[in-house]
């Protein structure tokens, strides 16, 4: 009992990490520069068929794609914020919406129209990554291992870079107040493109890393955006620590009701977020 | 007053003559959405009939109009059906991956008296919609009771654990495999459904395995979920080649093969159609179906090639005539080779009769396929059968 | 108190685009009789738009979930006609309260809430309920859609293949909806919800019972929405876990912004450009028309910001 109450503890934190990194990205853009960007879960895309592409047409290793899947979304992120997000920071979260739905809408076409509608399927997945090892009678997939690393990984270079760097502290003023950010000689339109990269390059990150788990097609643009949406929101706006507190919670009581309550299964997640949100409707570490 | 009257009945004559050199074919997919992929297959192999065998029918020329119903959305299918029917003309309706979007056009199929070939939605009770219906692809208890009886009477499974996506078609597999497997004497001994969506099996899978069963059954919706599930069965420790692992084929066909890698060896799955079936005919189509589209055709594909035959052998048969009635009267009954073996329209349920392959995923020159272990000829849909008796 | 009176007095006179607007609905009768069946689910969507623009545009209230009610109505109309009354009209009032009543019930949590907060609770609430449905396919019917409704005649009218009947009905609901939300939002209480949308802080001090009208507002919505579902139901007989989707709601949403919220003709006009625009390009393209839907949204965003309507009035406005 003790032994599968400690596996099912570790399922449900690499499943939690598994929705951290793919939400992560969107805890930049939403969170911290208040942008309503639907088309998450796009640049999510746009990494993961870098990855898949790099992979099967020219044999490298996945964890060689990863850093390329990371500069891939992030050029693209940098080409649509100068195209089209600089344009609507001052507009309404509605036409925001609207915007990014349009992009995830063109996303899905353009990508059906690429590759096909069909499952990527990963050829050469390293061995070593798949199949498990036995530690004190818990069972330890390598995978989901290797996820609950990046995750403490990517935390630890967010926070750190997030609050203890030069640049940290003008993405921190230009976004909490642009105008006195200004004032004191920041550059806030160049603070707002490098962050809106980072937050697409994060995206195309976790895409790579979650196709492993949750496969890719065209559709993964809308499929996962209510996952990404629920952490990020349970989590509040403006802290990555509270996205990765609120992945955690999200996956361990999910896999842990699956296992215990399976008849509950679909609610969990659900009536989990409501719960927390109601009853803190900022968000675990929110601060607005 | 008359003068106009009888110019107007004269233009719809030389009109309705017109009409009648061409015969229009609406085909409803889910071309978009969540359900594109298999919408591409299916159309790529009505592309490829045609190409094959021309696009005029005793002495007609065919026309096709495409329609997107975007996924499940009965109330968009029927609408787009009964666009077909007034606006466009048709005189056929075809396609129809989805079982809620293939009853919802079932009713203008009934009213309006238009043949209708279901090549995908394989819910049984389809086909009580419309007496002008006709289905080519399959019903999930054909396959799943099939599997069923053989698990206990060839495969010698005495006891098993099923999962099953929990909804209407996971519903309908799971009733139809536990039933058939109880009465050849097997026992189920536990059960569990998992929600939809659905994106980790780990607890469901270690649940099963806590209870370290001999065999397990498995029904999921094609797509990334068979993979996931592989994969999440072989972290486990529950090897396919030992743990008799049973399913629908969607659990082992090509793109959850390739994803899973050889996690995959040793899963056994019910099958009407796999590209590995060996036959000249099969040989041929897997062939031209790559020249057309670039990949394998599977079972979507297979049920379009099949029902655009269908609509073909039909339309020869009543020399053109397009009417439901004559149509469907020449589907009753009829029996062609297709690429996945002998098949035939019951003319009582207007549901296919094939084959039943039970297949195993093997290492073949290094490439992982399906072979063929067992089969189980002319299997009609069993819930119909034992609603006629 | 008396030229508040008067605001709403002119607020409240017909327009003249309004009384071409109406007459010209008739138009596809006559003009489009092959389009009737598409005209009468752009009407069913307009008046779920609407709905929606009621607690969105007007109280500001941004909701992720409101198939929820959709789908209540669509479900109750379909098991009422399946099991006991299959006369369209009372199924129409029956849905239409039962869609408020859930309203009614959930608008005690979502009237607490605002911004990201709440539109996650509305977009939870709304997928417990889809997946409940799912869950009692016994009384549903489950993916595979609720099997057996026959509807008898609206009237007298029989409904046909064309879509006649099913444009009319539609059409004329909508038309009796449209009203009574013109009379709810020019009403002094369609004035303190927008007060509460603009400062929901400071109605209160003004002697505004914020919450309560929030209520309100938010079943008014509920009820609409509901006989929306009823509508789609008794016009295709056929419903489907679809109606309470995620998809939906998102739609409705996207619908309501593209045409202009807080407009009361945003809904209808964002349903009429986005439902014609998608029959067209899926047409044409049945496979990639998602490209072109996004591109035509996208470019809507930039040119005409706050919606077709919004931006149209700015730039009247700029023009004058």
């Amino acid at each position: 009992m003790l032994g599968s109450l400690a596996g099912v503890l570790f399922d449900g934190l690499a499943y939690g990490m598994l929705l951290f990194l793919l939400s992560v990205g969107l805890s930049v853009t939403l969170g911290m520069m208040n942008f309503v960007n639907l088309a998450h879960c796009s640049f999510a895309m746009v990494g993961g068929y870098v990855s898949v592409s790099l992979m099967n047409r020219f044999g490298w290793p996945f964890l060689a794609t990863l850093p390329m899947a990371f500069l891939a979304a992030a050029s693209v992120s940098v080409l649509l914020e100068r195209g089209l997000y600089r344009r609507l920071y001052r507009a309404s979260d509605l036409d925001q919406c609207l915007l990014t739905i349009g992009i995830v809408f063109v996303s899905i076409a353009a990508y059906a129209w690429l590759y096909g509608t069909e499952q990527q399927a990963v050829e050469g997945f390293p061995p070593y990554l798949r199949g498990s090892l036995q530690f004190m009678g818990i069972n330890l997939a390598a995978y989901r291992l290797f996820l609950v690393l990046c995750g403490f990984l990517v935390t630890a270079i967010l926070v750190a870079s997030l609050e203890y760097t030069r640049f940290g502290a003008k993405v921190r003023a230009a976004v909490d107040n642009q105008r006195m950010a200004r004032g004191l000689g920041i550059d806030v339109d160049r603070t707002f493109m490098l962050t809106f990269a980072l937050g697409g390059g994060l995206a195309g990150l976790g895409g790579s890393l979650a196709i492993e788990m949750v496969g890719l097609d065209p559709g993964f643009a809308l499929a996962y955006l209510v996952y990404v949406l629920i952490v990020v929101s349970v989590g509040g706006l403006g802290s990555i620590g509270g996205s990765f507190a609120a992945a955690i919670v999200l996956g361990i009581s999910d896999m842990a009701g699956k296992y215990y309550v399976p008849w509950l299964g679909a609610f969990l997640i659900y009536l989990v977020m409501v719960g927390l949100l109601m009853w803190r409707p900022q968000g675990l570490f929110g601060k607005r | 007053m008359i003068r106009t009257l009888v110019v107007a009945a004269a233009l719809a004559l030389a009109f309705s003559a017109h009409a009648q050199k061409t015969v229009k074919i609406g085909v409803i997919l889910p071309y978009s959405g969540q359900f594109a992929d298999g919408a591409k297959q299916l159309d790529d192999a009505i592309k490829l009939y045609v190409k094959q065998h021309g696009d005029t029918v005793a002495g007609k020329k065919l026309e096709f109009v495409r329609k997107d119903t975007g996924g499940i959305a009965p109330a968009v299918a029927k609408r787009l059906a009964q666009e077909l029917v007034v606006r466009d003309k048709v005189d056929i309706l075809a396609g129809f991956l989805l079982t809620p979007n293939a009853m919802a056009a079932g009713d203008v199929s009934a009213e309006a008296k238009k043949f209708m070939v279901v090549m995908n939605a394989a819910t049984s009770i389809i086909t009580t919609k419309s007496p002008y219906m006709a289905r080519t692809s399959l019903t999930t208890p054909q396959l799943n009771e099939s599997l069923g009886t053989w698990a206990v009477k060839k495969a010698g499974i005495k006891s098993i654990y099923t999962m099953v996506s929990d909804y209407g078609p996971g519903h309908d597999a799971e009733q139809a495999f536990t039933a058939a497997f109880k009465v050849a004497g097997g026992t189920v001994f536990g059960s569990v459904r998992f929600p939809t969506a659905n994106p980790d099996f780990a607890a469901f899978v270690q649940r099963a395995k806590d209870q370290n069963p001999e065999a397990l059954y498995v029904w999921v919706p094609g797509g990334a979920q068979p993979a996931a599930l592989g994969k999440a069965l072989a972290e486990r420790g529950i090897d396919a080649r030992k743990t008799k692992v049973l399913g629908q084929l969607e659990l082992a066909d090509e793109s959850a093969r390739k994803a899973m890698g050889d996690v995959a060896i040793g899963i056994i799955t019910a099958a009407h159609y796999d590209p590995n079936h060996d036959s000249k005919l099969n040989h041929e189509y897997v062939k031209a179906y790559n020249e057309l589209a670039g990949r394998n055709p599977n079972f979507f594909a297979t049920g379009g090639y099949d029902g655009m035959h269908l609509i073909y052998a039909a339309l020869k048969k009543t020399k053109g005539k397009t009417d439901g009635a004559s149509l469907i009267a020449a589907a009753k009954g009829m029996k062609w080779e297709s690429p996945r073996g002998p098949v035939s329209i019951d003319p009582e349920t207007r549901d296919i009769i094939q084959t039943v392959y039970i297949q195993r995923v093997e290492k073949v020159g290094g490439e992982l396929k399906n072979v063929e272990i067992d089969k189980i000829p002319n299997v009609k849909d069993p819930v119909k059968e034992k609603m006629q008796k | 108190m008396a030229s508040a009176n008067g605001y709403l007095r002119e607020k409240i006179r017909w327009r003249a685009l309004e009384l071409v607007f109406w007459p010209a609905t008739l138009l596809p009768f006559v003009v489009t009789p092959d389009y009737l069946s598409l005209a009468s689910q752009i009407a069913i969507t307009a008046l779920f738009a609407l709905s929606l623009d009621l607690i969105l545009g007007y109280a500001g209230i941004v909701s992720l979930g409101h198939a929820a009610y959709f789908g209540t109505g669509a479900y109750t109309a379909g098991l009422l006609a399946k099991h006991y009354w299959s006369e369209p009209l009372a199924g129409l009032l029956v849905a239409g309260v039962a869609a408020g009543l859930v309203g009614y019930a959930t608008s005690h949590i979502i009237v607490r809430f605002r911004h990201l907060a709440l539109i996650m609770l509305t977009l939870g609430i709304g997928l417990l309920l889809a997946e409940a449905a799912n869950s009692a396919s016994w009384l549903t019917g489950g993916a595979d859609g609720l099997q057996g409704i026959r509807m008898s005649p609206l009237l007298d009218f029989k409904f046909d293949l064309y879509g006649k009947t099913a444009y009319a009905y539609s059409l004329a609901v909508l038309f009796l909806c449209f009203l009574l939300a013109r009379r709810v939002i020019h009403s002094p209480f369609g004035l303190a919800l927008r007060g509460i949308r603009e400062n929901a802080a400071r109605m209160p001090a003004i002697g505004a019972p914020s919450r309560a009208h929030l209520r309100k507002a938010y079943t008014i919505a509920a009820v609409m929405a509901g006989i929306a579902g009823a509508l789609l139901t008794h016009t295709t007989s056929t419903v489907s876990l679809e109606t309470l989707s995620f998809e939906r709601s998102a739609d409705v949403l996207v619908i309501l912004i593209l045409g202009g919220a807080g407009r009361l003709y945003g809904g209808i006009v964002g349903a009429i450009i986005y439902m014609v625009a998608r029959d067209q390009f899926s047409g044409m393209n049945p496979q990639y028309w998602y490209f072109w839907i996004g591109l035509l949204l996208i470019t809507v965003v930039m040119l005409l910001p706050n919606g077709i309507l919004g931006g149209l009035g700015a730039l009247y406005k700029k023009s004058q």
